[in-house]
This record gives C-alpha cells, sequence and structure tokens, in this order.
C-alpha cells in the first residue's frame, strides 16, 4: 500500500523533472491525437517543436513572441509565490500600452528622442494603475483578487475599442478602427535588419536575471520566498500581507504594462482594437511552466513561444488546425500540475498493520 | 410598451439561464471546500459535445444528457489533479479552462456552421395564452423551468437536508468532518462533478437553444461571469438567480437602449456588467462578517488527511 | 514499432524538404489568410469558396494554401511573411485589420504579389479590391419597403465604418424608393462574429417591432433568432437558406471566385500589376441569392432592381440626397462616385440616430 509522504524541503531534482517528464508526455499525447486526426505524428511534432528554432527567421519569431510572454510571466510569478492570483495582466498589459501610446498619439510628428523613454514610463504606470485596482479592493475591502483583476480585462478591452474608435481615431484612416502609425522616434529599434527582433526583446530576456537576483539577494526577495512558502511564519517576522499584496501586484501590473506598450511601439506600431493575443492568460502557463522561478519563467516562455510559431507552420505546412496549440498548452499544465506531487510529497510504502481496516 | 416589457423579460431570462446552470453548479462546488476556475473550459466541453451530439441523433434530449456528461468528465479531470494529486486548485482551474478551450476548438471544426431543431419554447394552451403574464410564466423553453428547478433543488439541498449539511460542513471544516468519519474527497468529487455537469449544461443550452449552432468560443466569458455570481450570491442559490437576470440582462438593456436610439455610447454599457460585477464584489466582500458565515472556510485548500 | 520508426523518419525527412524549399511541383503558389474558419457559412467562407475556384480552374498549374484564424495584429505579419517563405508568389489577405501586416511583408519580399481585401493603401506589389455590397443592401431594402408590416426593420450592424455605414444607407434608399415610411432600428454589435450577442440583438430589435431583420456580422445567429419567431431576415455573405428555409428572403452573395481566378491568371501570365478593385453586381462580384418566402410581385420587382443595377441603369446612390442634418449631399441626377462612398460617415436623412462616435 502506496502512502503520501510530505518533504521536508521541495525536492530540487523533481523541480527539473517535472516540466521535463510533462513535456515529454505532452509529446506522447500529441503523438496519440495526430494519430487519431490522420496526420504523422512525426512530422506534426517536429513542426510543432523544432521547426521554429531550425532558422534565423524562426528563431527571431520565437523570441519576439516570447518576450511579452516573459515579461508578464516574471512578474506573475512573484505574485503567484506569494499566493496573490493576478488573473488579470491581459487587462494590465491593455492599459500600458494605452497610457503608453498616448505621447505618440498626441505629438504624432515628433522627433525628439525623449518620447520613447516617455511612453515606456508611462507605460509601466499604466499598468501599475490598473492592478493597483484589485490591490486596493482586496487590501481595504477584502474583494477576491481573481475576479476583479479578471473584470478589469473586460473593462481594458472595451476601453481600447473606444478610444481607437473614437477620440483616437486615425482622421485620414477612413473610418476604420485604429490609430495613426507611431512616428519614428516613437517605435522601439529593430536589432537586425530583416528581422523583427527588436529592443524590448532584450529586455524582456534581462529582466527574469534581475528579478533572480531580486530574490536571492534583497531582503524583499527573501520576504516574498517566505511568504509564499510559509505564511504564518511570514506575519510574525512583520512581513505585512498588505504590503506583499500591493508590491506583488504592482510589480506584475508595472511588468504586464511594460510589454504591452513594448509591444505597441515595436511589431504593432500603433494602437488596434486587438492587441494581444491572449498573452496575460498564456503567461499564466509560462509562469506555472517555469515552476515560479524566474529563469524557469524564460525557458518555459521561450517553450511556449515555440508551440505558438510551431502551431502556425503545422497550419500552412500540415494542414493542422490552430486549435491544437490551445490544446497543448492545457494538456502540458495538467501533466506539470499532477507531477507538482511529486516535488511537495514522496511516495513510500507501507506494511498494512495486520488486523486494520 | 407592455410588449416591449414582457418581451425584453422574456429575452432576459433566457440570457440569464446558462449563468444559472453554471452559477448553481459552482455554487456546491465551492460549498464543498473546492474552488473551479475551469467553468469557462467546462461550459465549452458541454456546448461542443451537446450539439455534435444533436447533430448526429437529431434528439435534443441527447444534447443535454451529452452536455451534462461531457462537463462531468471534464471537471473530473480537474478533481483528480485536485483532490487525489493534490494540485494547486487556481492553477488546475485554469488549465481546465484553457485545455476546454482548445479542445471544444479542436473537436467543434467539423461542426461549424452546421445547424440543428432550436429547442422550442413551450406552450401550455390556456396557461401560455394569458395577457401579459401568460408568456413570461409559461412560455419558455424548457431548459429555462429546468435551471429553474435545479436552482430550488440545490437550495433545499444546501439547507435543509442532511447530506447537504454534510457537505457544508466539509466545505467549512475538513478536518473535523474528517475526524466525524465523512469522506472528505469522495464528497468533493461529487460536488465538483456536479458542478461539472451544470456547466456543460448551461454551455450546451448556448448552443442547442440560445443560438443552434457552434462557434469556436462561443461562451464569450459566461463562465468567469457565473464564477463572480457565485461571490455576488454569498454562496446563497436565491441570490445566484436575482444575479443572473441582472447580468444577462445588462447584456439585453444595452442593446434595447441602443435600438431604441439613446444616445449612450455602446462601448460604455458594454462595459456595464463587468463594472456592476467589481462594485457588486466590492460591497459584499467588505461585510466580512456575511462572507465568513457564507464563504466555506476551507475554500481552495487541498485537503490532506491528518491520521 | 519500426513501422512507427520508418513512417517518423520518412515524415521527418519531408519535412526537412518542404524545410529548404524543394518545389515538388512547378506549380503556382498561391496563399490565402483567413480571419475565421472556412466553416463560418459567412465571410470566411465565402473566401474559401473564391479559393476553391481558382484550384477547379487552374489546379493543374496552382495549388493554394490557406491559414485560418489569423487574429489581425502582429501575429498576422509572421502568418503572411511564412507564406511568403515558404514559396507562395500570391497572397489574399482577407480583412481590413492585416493593412499594415500585409505592407510589411511586402516590403520584405518585393518579388511576392499580395492582394489586401478592403483596404485603402496600395503599394507596387500590393493590390486591393473590395465588393460593392452596397448594391445588394439597396435591393435588400426594396423588398424589406415592400414586405414590412409594421415599417421597422432592424439592422445588426457591427463597426462604425464607411463600408458598413454606406449599407446602412444605401438600404434605405432602396427602401424609401417603394415605401418613405420604412423606418430602421440600428443596433451596433462590435463584433463581426459574435453569435449569442447577435442573437440578442435580433430579438431586441424585434422586441421593439422590427419585423425584417439585416445584418453586416458574419453568423447565422441572427437569421435563426428571427426564424423562430417567425420573422422574415436577410442572410449576409453567402446564401444562408439551409438555416431558416421559411424566412430567409435573399442573401447578398459575395462572389470572388471570378476575380480571384483572373488575379491568379495574371501571375500566371506575367501581367500582374497593383490596382485597385470595387466590382460590384456587374462584374459579378456580388450576387443576389434566390427570392424566396416573398410574393411572386415582389420578387420579380427586387429582380429586376439587381438588373438594372448591374446593367448599370440604376445606381443606388443617386441624387437628390440629404444628409442627416438636411443639407444636400449628391445633386439631383447625379450618382455618387466611388471617392463619396468610400469616406461616407453619415447617415442619410431618415435615419434618427446619431453615427457612434
Amino acid at each position: 500500500m502506496f502512502r503520501l509522504e510530505a518533504r521536508a524541503a521541495s525536492s530540487a531534482s523533481a523541480a527539473w523533472l517535472s516540466p521535463l517528464l510533462a513535456l515529454t508526455l505532452t509529446a506522447i499525447t500529441g503523438a496519440i491525437i495526430f494519430l487519431a486526426m490522420g496526420k504523422a505524428p512525426g512530422l506534426a511534432l517536429y513542426l510543432y517543436f523544432v521547426e521554429p528554432l531550425t532558422s534565423w527567421s524562426g528563431l527571431s519569431e520565437v523570441m519576439v513572441k516570447a518576450g511579452p510572454l516573459i515579461l508578464i510571466g516574471t512578474g506573475l510569478s512573484l505574485g503567484f509565490r506569494a499566493g496573490v492570483w493576478n488573473i488579470g495582466a491581459e487587462g494590465q498589459f491593455i492599459a500600458g500600452a494605452l497610457l503608453g501610446s498616448a505621447p505618440a498619439i498626441y505629438f504624432y510628428q515628433s522627433a525628439n528622442p525623449l518620447i520613447l523613454p516617455l511612453m515606456v514610463m508611462l507605460g509601466i504606470l499604466g499598468g501599475m494603475v490598473w492592478a493597483a485596482i484589485p490591490a486596493l479592493l482586496k487590501t481595504r475591502f477584502n474583494a477576491n483578487e481573481i475576479l476583479v483583476s479578471l473584470m478589469l480585462v473586460y473593462v481594458a478591452e472595451l476601453l481600447l475599442i473606444h478610444l481607437v474608435q473614437g477620440a483616437w481615431r486615425n482622421p485620414q484612416g477612413w473610418g476604420f478602427p485604429g490609430t495613426r502609425m507611431f512616428p519614428d522616434a516613437a517605435l522601439l529599434p529593430m536589432l537586425f535588419s530583416g528581422y523583427r527582433v527588436h529592443l524590448g526583446t532584450l529586455i524582456a530576456l534581462a529582466i527574469p536575471f534581475i528579478v533572480w537576483f531580486v530574490l536571492k539577494r534583497t531582503s524583499f526577495g527573501f520576504h516574498i520566498r517566505v511568504f509564499g512558502s510559509a505564511p504564518l511564519a511570514a506575519r510574525h517576522a512583520g512581513i505585512g500581507q498588505q504590503r506583499m499584496i500591493w508590491t506583488t501586484l504592482l510589480i506584475g501590473g508595472g511588468l504586464a504594462g511594460l510589454a504591452g506598450v513594448m509591444e505597441a511601439t515595436s511589431t504593432i506600431g500603433q494602437l488596434v482594437p486587438k492587441i494581444s493575443p491572449g498573452y496575460g492568460f498564456t503567461a499564466i502557463i509560462v509562469a506555472f511552466l517555469g515552476r515560479l522561478h524566474p529563469v524557469g519563467v524564460l525557458l518555459a516562455g521561450i517553450t511556449i513561444a515555440v508551440t505558438y510559431i510551431g502551431g502556425e507552420g503545422a497550419q500552412i505546412s500540415a494542414g493542422l488546425p490552430k486549435a491544437v496549440t490551445g490544446l497543448f498548452q492545457g494538456i502540458i499544465l495538467f501533466y506539470l500540475l499532477a507531477f507538482d506531487l511529486l516535488t511537495r510529497y514522496r511516495i513510500t510504502r507501507v506494511a498494512t498493520p495486520a488486523g486494520a481496516s | 410598451m407592455t410588449e416591449l416589457i414582457i418581451a425584453s423579460v422574456m429575452t432576459m431570462m433566457t440570457a440569464a439561464t446558462p449563468l444559472i446552470f453554471a452559477a448553481t453548479g459552482e455554487l456546491v462546488c465551492e460549498k464543498s471546500g473546492v474552488l473551479n476556475l475551469g467553468v469557462e473550459g467546462m461550459m465549452l466541453i458541454g456546448a461542443v459535445f451537446g450539439f455534435a451530439a444533436v447533430s448526429i441523433t437529431g434528439q435534443p434530449l441527447i444534447g443535454v444528457v451529452a452536455g451534462i456528461t461531457a462537463g462531468a468528465l471534464a471537471s473530473l479531470i480537474f478533481g483528480v489533479l485536485t483532490l487525489s494529486l493534490l494540485s494547486n486548485q487556481v492553477a488546475t482551474g485554469l488549465a481546465l479552462t484553457i485545455f476546454g478551450t482548445g479542445l471544444s476548438a479542436l473537436f467543434g471544426l467539423e461542426y461549424v456552421g452546421k445547424t440543428i431543431e432550436q429547442i422550442e419554447p413551450i406552450h401550455i394552451p390556456l396557461l401560455t395564452d394569458l395577457p401579459i403574464i401568460g408568456r413570461i410564466l409559461f412560455g419558455h423553453d424548457p431548459l429555462v423551468y429546468f435551471a429553474i428547478v435545479i436552482l430550488l433543488i440545490t437550495a433545499w439541498f444546501l439547507g435543509r437536508s442532511r447530506w447537504g449539511m454534510v457537505l457544508r460542513a466539509v466545505g467549512d471544516s475538513d478536518q473535523s468532518a474528517h475526524a466525524i468519519g465523512y469522506r472528505v474527497i469522495l464528497i468533493r468529487y461529487a460536488a465538483v462533478a456536479f458542478g461539472g455537469a451544470m456547466a456543460g449544461l448551461g454551455g450546451a443550452y448556448l448552443s442547442l437553444a440560445y443560438t443552434p449552432l457552434w462557434a469556436e468560443n462561443m461562451t464569450a466569458g459566461r463562465g468567469w461571469i457565473a464564477l463572480a455570481l457565485v461571490v455576488f450570491a454569498s454562496w446563497r442559490p436565491g441570490r445566484v438567480l436575482f444575479g443572473a437576470v441582472l447580468f444577462g440582462g445588462i447584456t439585453i438593456l444595452q442593446l434595447n437602449a441602443q435600438a431604441a436610439g439613446l444616445g449612450i455610447p455602446a462601448s460604455y454599457m458594454s462595459m456595464l456588467p463587468y463594472i456592476a460585477t467589481i462594485v457588486v464584489l466590492v460591497l459584499i466582500s467588505r461585510d466580512s462578517t456575511r462572507i465568513r458565515l457564507n464563504a466555506p472556510a476551507c475554500l481552495g485548500r487541498s485537503f490532506r488527511a491528518e491520521r | 514499432m519500426r513501422n512507427l520508426l520508418r513512417r517518423t523518419a520518412l515524415a521527418l525527412a519531408s519535412a526537412l524538404m518542404l524545410a529548404s524549399g524543394a518545389a515538388s511541383a512547378d506549380k503556382l503558389k498561391v496563399g490565402f489568410i483567413y480571419i475565421g474558419p472556412p466553416g463560418d457559412f459567412g465571410w470566411t467562407y465565402a473566401h474559401d469558396q473564391g479559393r476553391l475556384q481558382i484550384e477547379k480552374e487552374l489546379g493543374d498549374r496552382v495549388e493554394t494554401t490557406y491559414v485560418e484564424n489569423v487574429p489581425e495584429g502582429p501575429d498576422a505579419e509572421r502568418a503572411i511573411a511564412k507564406l511568403a517563405e515558404t514559396g507562395h508568389e500570391l497572397i489574399f489577405t482577407t480583412s481590413f485589420g492585416y493593412m499594415e501586416p500585409t505592407l510589411k511583408v511586402a516590403k520584405r519580399f518585393p518579388n511576392v504579389k499580395f492582394e489586401h481585401a478592403t483596404g485603402y493603401q496600395r503599394a507596387d506589389n500590393v493590390a486591393t479590391y473590395n465588393a460593392k455590397f452596397y448594391e445588394g443592401r439597396y435591393v435588400q431594402g426594396v423588398i424589406a419597403g415592400k414586405m414590412s408590416k409594421t415599417n421597422t426593420v432592424g439592422y445588426i450592424a457591427s463597426f462604425p465604418i464607411p463600408e458598413v455605414i454606406m449599407g446602412i444607407n444605401s438600404f434605405l434608399l432602396g427602401a424609401h424608393s417603394v415605401n418613405p415610411n420604412i423606418k430602421v432600428k440600428i443596433v451596433w454589435a462590435y463584433t463581426w462574429f459574435d453569435p449569442p450577442k447577435e442573437a440578442d440583438a435580433a430579438k431586441v430589435l424585434m422586441d421593439q417591432g422590427a419585423d425584417i431583420i439585416t445584418q453586416h456580422t458574419d453568423s447565422t445567429a441572427a437569421l435563426q433568432a428571427a426564424a423562430e419567431r417567425g420573422v422574415m431576415a436577410f442572410g449576409q455573405a453567402s446564401d444562408m437558406i439551409k438555416f431558416a428555409p421559411k424566412t430567409q428572403l435573399t442573401s447578398i452573395i459575395d462572389e470572388w471566385g471570378p476575380y480571384y481566378v483572373e488575379r491568379t491568371k495574371e501571375v500566371l501570365d506575367g501581367t500582374w500589376k497593383s490596382t485597385d478593385t470595387w466590382h460590384g453586381m456587374s462584374d459579378g462580384l456580388v450576387v443576389m441569392a434566390p427570392y424566396t418566402n416573398m410574393p411572386a410581385d415582389v420578387a420579380a420587382l427586387a429582380a429586376k432592381t439587381a438588373e438594372d443595377i448591374r446593367t448599370g441603369k440604376l445606381h443606388p446612390f443617386t441624387g437628390p440626397i440629404y444628409n442627416q442634418d438636411g443639407e444636400l449631399v449628391l445633386e439631383a441626377g447625379k450618382t455618387a462616385d466611388d471617392g463619396m462612398l468610400a469616406g461616407m460617415m453619415y447617415y442619410i436623412k431618415g435615419i434618427d440616430d446619431k453615427v457612434p462616435n
């Protein structure tokens, strides 16, 4: 008979093992699904997981797509560690893009080199403001941050549509929704000609390491780590729960807002009714796949980005429907959560005492 | 004018029905201490499998059963992960939503563009033809009435029956319930499955009666509104009905205002249901006494028996 | 097991061949980017029918690919670029929101030819095309004017852009030509495709007294909601009769086939040039579905109206036309030119609502 025995400390090897196991099992499950659909499993898996990495343009696209995922995922992972469930990163992304793009929209002919840093600052601020709402409502009124942050996603989406169709609409755009294209001074510089990798991508790759440093070396980082694993002890040590809620939500919101304004000033170059293909929600998977560890989030973001790019390639080359990508992401997360067990518990064998029921 | 009011109330009731199903199911699930955020995914799964069943067999009843079963099975994935493998409930629920959205989209590919026989509203001679109240009370399709029946049964179950009390005990204090001898995990499995079944039914209502077709993501966030509804209702079934009509109704009201030519910007009105949810959340959450009395104390925590 | 390994190896080999661009034949590759699924029975379905027409007529020299459910925005750029990278020489991007992405990719691939639907910006290798749907709306208006008993028509509009507004105006002009008392109630759904919302809009319009429903959104939901109450309605983008056999009056069918085949031939012959095409009934781009569920004289009138538009005898926008404020925008006897229509952001006289924003 088997018994679950809590480990004294999380198993480090299992922390690495579970994502790998999850990915492997996802690949196997995927192969079965492809067979059932009548598609060659080997080809399909290759297209999803490997092909994007085999060319410079593929790599560039993976990095461009991974950037927002890594930024948002890193921010979310801090909150999740502390038990603060920010589900509204999508809304904070949009809010950051909205506030950050305002200078480019009002000063649309500007060539001032300061406009871009200003926009980035405003973007971070916008995301923080949007995250401050659930923070305030939770600390003052005990309102569940999951639901508040989620409802604000819809509000942000509608606000974006309202603005790009109304006050911010391009007057020379024949009435179609969308702002003017941003002036060159307000666009993030591309790094290599012919590829879409931009400055924001570099920043996104650097942030996890900065956060890692903060977690390991600063007292604030220590607080977060303790708060997540032993909240009562944390409270005794004087780490305010309210402060934790505020800081993790503001950081998560700020990073999401940063991702939003960077997306608007690079790959899109304007504001349109829909600026995110669900980054804020996918980033939640990224955060978990990365075991809530900054470097893990970096790797997970790249992995998930690969499946997105691969999924598109699979549509073109093998006729595989787009829905499979979403299915994969859900399956990865399921397997990961199942193996999560192994990091916290050990399975031991116990002899059943004679006569016991 | 009365015609318009009657018609609007009718439409609001149908808009509320999927919310009533999903919220009632989630309410029972949460009362047992389990927070399942996968409602949106389970609704979509119920919608696609219900639609497929009717498309193949031509029988609406089989579609309803298929939707219920599919939703329950989907919720059991969540159940196994959170109850037996002790995974984090928030993350698992989100995974279920993402998985359900992808699976329903994939499975539904061959049903896009197909149509089925819509579930018709009932017509009771004499009763339905009564002026004003006739159609409002007796003119809906059968699932609307079923939703209200389910709600009433749930209210009775939780409030008056022995097993309802046990369920609430499991949600409030799982260790004590275990000590008395109740099988906490098993009871929670049942609650989770009921939640899934009802979410699946809510989704099936959309694809079988509301608009007899299937489209990716057709729930458009209703699952999340259902989650908010449970909190809005302070985990009390009676309030679920009120909240569902309110939220289902706001969309209808917004469209009505537009059609009537009132000059309120449509996007602002579209935001109303979500802002309203937040306002309501704040209002009821600050009354922490009421929350404590109704919110299951163990909500969201994994249970491991301490022998 | 060995068989599986062999198949996988073969699959990998063919994938590598695909990746290296080795052509399977000398056929011209034509690509399509769709905003929705071909099975939507609406906008994308019609485009896909056009694609199938290419295969039917030129299948020996052409092969086609499509990518579905591509969201507008940065993802679109990647999908379009992917088609360009994999040897497609003619690419159709079938939604307005693909405009900037198409132009960006066109710059990177000057030898690839792009056709952007409903856009307004061209380049040396980017053409634009659209259909004069408003001609069909006029015919619908004539039918509605004759068939409505409550003199109220419900109009489910999507976004306040010239395309949609000129449609509303054209509809009303047609209705007023046979029935000056007709009024139109407009609801803005702010979506192209959201079946439950479209059904809600139809119900609300019917609740408010409309006894005919028409739409500028893409699903069959509104038509079906109307059919449930026995209310007449018009289909959209394709013949939706099988969804409402007893209540569909007619439908505007988008016939992209002839245009698509013509442009593909031009690429094959080397005579392709960037043009802006806005064709209507006279070129067979807009076709009316059979006139059903109406008395024979109304059907005859509708057919005659359509024929007159087709032959050029009748132009829906013929002066005198007044706008909502009572100003004369088109003199008596004159017909509106394309420019006036393409920028139309105002209602004609006879509509009480204001255009949103």
